[in-house]
């Protein structure tokens, strides 16, 4: 007892001579400690090329229109139940396709993969359903998924998008080093009509009328490509291989 | 009483500060007290609600401003940074005016920090339920409200370390230093975590992207889980357990290392947040490595916490304030275990993504965060009031509402997780999916939807005891309370 004292004194004595009575030199060193930890983790992403991740040419932006979908995604909390991270699992592949890539991410921001599945993964959704599945299932979630409990989405469909709010967020998304070239208002709204011309064909075949202002246009024009680049490319890298 | 060397530093500050008020500024005490019990209403409620959303999907009514996308965070920025942020505030003008024995560097800027604090918290339930976010989990606040939380931070940073440099005790408490590792590392991890171009004002694109992207936000978000809901709270161990079991600290020298390991440690463990993801590996394991070595510090807290109770367990069956930290210290050690354990790989592996995150994560946040702001509550509203309490068998019903509350939680959590992580991954005979269709699988998990329900209502109806108990004692007739608060539950 008498010895685990001694050893208390010690150390105590060392920490308040060192620390206790000098706030300045105590802010510094916890400072120092906290530091330490996210410096290593998160500077080889952009120093080192081995330490990093894949960044590919395979990989395109997204179109004016999925990033009006993809803001819409974030806007109603998509991803608080939906996750777009496939792991490389055999569960997994079997359930949703390949496991995801890390090029496939690179030109998300915010990054979108998830911590919850209340839902399915959709990292590999993009083709899985026509157009017309998910105007119906953002409509009543049950007419196609029966059992699902996600909240219906009717606002989607009567809501349009503005072609100037695109914009603005393209010119950001640039800013910020997406490589779009050409971002004026008026390539922006030719680029979201001509693109949601051909999702709303899609949907009057399966005798559905929509607009292609209309924001569940855009949704399914950024669900329809999630994955889809990742998947075409370990397709043909197959096929290449045998 | 023989006094050992072990803990005498803590014992005679935490002693010495008892007495009358010489001129500490009580008001914003109260104010922040005030403001804490109001948000923890409508952050547990906001709870409630969407637990109710996950049981019965027709409660989402239809409409945008009230689906489960929307309120959820809601809920998560209510209870983290409205209901914890002031509980913390509160604890913290309170407890480090008497460890410095000194009023507050500025009452202007005590006053700046709080009402920006609570706009900025209106301004969150404004935006969020709009759609107004960015996505990123416990940061999603648009970045007007960003700018707003930056500087509101710096004034109090400003006032925090104000106060300690015209401290009139030379030596810093342990709370101190637990305070002021939150200070600090919230600062940097909100401010390199919110860096983003704006699109329009309600609207912007991080400068991160990708994977960078996402390992900068869990950075931000685990150590916000350490920063915000572990250090604080552990300073405010430090000055209340002691003050209401009226016992020093167990161990000065274990406070030491447990504080230094704590702070180190914990910044490494965020990766842990995306294993199996496409991060490159050897962030993942580090992420995993530092998660597991966490238990160390995180236990020396708890061991110091229940022992510093060694010969004051007699008050512990009489006292609701120690039953409630008591078990917050409890529960503290036992999501501090589950924590590591779930940061392993292999665990990861079936635990992600399920219900069982949510039941760790709600262990902590109600058993944790939750019980020990309680008994810190309960003890700050007969001493900064002095007055006892109006209904002292309400904070025991509290106590037992809560405590089983957590239980039904975290248990339908945990059967709930595992039930799904187990189904998904289901293979048969032939190797494909046993459980094809998902729903199927979500539909199993309702019984365990209501449970969950049943037990965050639970929580939240102890809470509304509790609020109605204070505004009770507040109104009612003053009763100066002597250096010992009056044990309250002892009639």
């Amino acid at each position: 007892m008498a010895e685990h004292n001694e050893s208390e004194k010690a150390y105590g004595r060392l920490h308040r001579r060192l620390f206790e009575g000098k706030a300045a030199v105590f802010a510094i060193a916890t400072t120092v400690a906290v530091s330490i930890g996210g410096l290593v983790e998160i500077v080889p992403m952009y120093t080192a090329q081995s330490l990093t991740w894949e960044r590919a040419d395979w990989v395109t932006p997204y179109s004016a229109l999925e990033v009006a979908g993809r803001d819409i995604y974030i806007r109603e909390g998509c991803y608080l139940c939906h996750s777009q991270m496939v792991r490389p699992m055999r569960s997994e592949i079997l359930r949703y396709g390949e496991w995801s890539r890390s090029a496939e991410y690179q030109y998300d921001r915010p990054f979108l993969l998830g911590s919850r599945r209340l839902g399915p993964d959709l990292q590999r959704v993009g083709g899985k359903y026509p157009d017309a599945w998910h105007y119906e299932h953002m409509r009543d979630p049950r007419s196609t998924s029966p059992g699902s409990i996600m909240p219906t989405y009717p606002w989607l469909h009567r809501n349009k998008i503005d072609p100037a709010d695109i914009t603005a967020s393209m010119v950001a998304l640039q800013k910020v080093g997406t490589p779009y070239t050409g971002v004026t208002e008026e390539n922006v709204a030719g680029a979201l009509q001509t693109q949601g011309e051909g999702i709303v064909q899609n949907l009057s075949a399966a005798g559905i009328t929509a607009t292609w202002e209309d924001e569940i246009v855009a949704l399914i024009a950024y669900l329809q490509r999630l994955g889809v680049e990742g998947k075409q490319h370990l397709a043909q890298q197959q096929g290449g291989n045998e | 009483m023989e006094q050992t060397s072990r803990g005498t530093v803590a014992a005679a500050q935490v002693a010495t500060d008892i007495g009358p008020d010489p001129g500490y500024d009580m008001a914003i005490v109260k104010m922040f007290f005030t403001a804490t019990v109001v948000w923890a209403l409508v952050g547990m409620l906001v709870g409630v609600i969407i637990a109710l959303e996950l049981a019965w999907w027709p409660a989402n009514l239809g409409l945008p401003w009230t689906s489960f996308g929307r309120l959820r965070p809601l809920h998560t920025n209510a209870v983290i940074f409205a209901f914890a942020g002031n509980v913390c505030f509160t604890g913290i003008y309170h407890s480090m005016q008497r460890l410095l024995k000194t009023r507050m560097f500025s009452d202007v800027l005590s006053r700046i920090h709080f009402w920006g604090w609570q706009l900025i918290i209106v301004g969150a339930a404004i935006t969020l339920p709009l759609g107004m976010t960015q996505s990123k989990e416990y940061a999603e606040l648009i970045w007007p409200i960003d700018v707003a939380i930056t500087l509101v931070w710096v004034v109090f940073a400003v006032n925090f370390f104000g106060t300690i440099a015209i401290r009139k005790v030379k030596h810093l408490y342990v709370a101190i230093w637990f305070y002021m590792s939150f200070v600090l590392t919230i600062a940097v991890l909100h401010i390199v975590n919110s860096l983003a171009i704006p699109a329009t004002l309600f609207r912007s694109y991080p400068i991160y992207s990708g994977l960078t992207d996402a390992l900068v936000q869990w950075w931000y978000g685990h150590n916000a889980v350490g920063f915000f809901l572990t250090t604080p709270f552990l300073g405010l161990m430090y000055y209340y357990l002691p003050r209401a079991a009226n016992r020093p600290i167990y161990s000065y020298r274990l406070s030491i290392i447990h504080f230094w390991g704590l702070v180190f440690l914990y910044i490494w463990a965020g990766p842990h947040h995306l294993l199996y993801s496409a991060l490159p590996d050897w962030a993942q394991t580090l992420g995993m490595v530092f998660s597991i070595m966490l238990l160390a510090p995180s236990w020396g807290g708890m061991l110091n916490g229940l022992l510093t109770l060694k010969g004051a367990w007699d008050k512990v069956r009489t006292d609701p304030i120690l039953k409630f930290m008591v078990v917050a210290v409890s529960f503290y050690g036992m999501s501090t275990f589950e924590g590591p354990m779930m940061a392993i790989r292999s665990v990861n592996g079936l635990a992600h993504y399920t219900n069982w995150v949510i039941g760790h994560v709600h262990s902590g946040a109600l058993g944790w965060v939750g019980m020990i702001s309680f008994g810190m509550l309960y003890w700050l509203v007969q001493n900064i009031w002095k007055r006892p309490l109006a209904h002292p068998k309400w904070a025991s019903h509290h106590f037992w509402l809560a405590t089983i509350g957590i239980v039904l939680y975290t248990v339908s959590m945990w059967a709930a997780g595992l039930m799904e992580g187990l189904q998904w991954r289901a293979l048969n005979d032939v190797g494909q999916l046993a459980n094809p269709v998902f729903v199927d699988i979500t539909q199993r998990l309702n019984p365990f939807m209501w449970l969950r329900l049943t037990g965050g209502s639970m929580y939240l109806i102890g809470t509304v005891m509790m609020a109605i108990n204070f505004w009770q004692t507040i109104r009612g007739p003053a009763q100066p309370v002597a250096a010992e608060p009056v044990p309250v539950g002892a009639d």
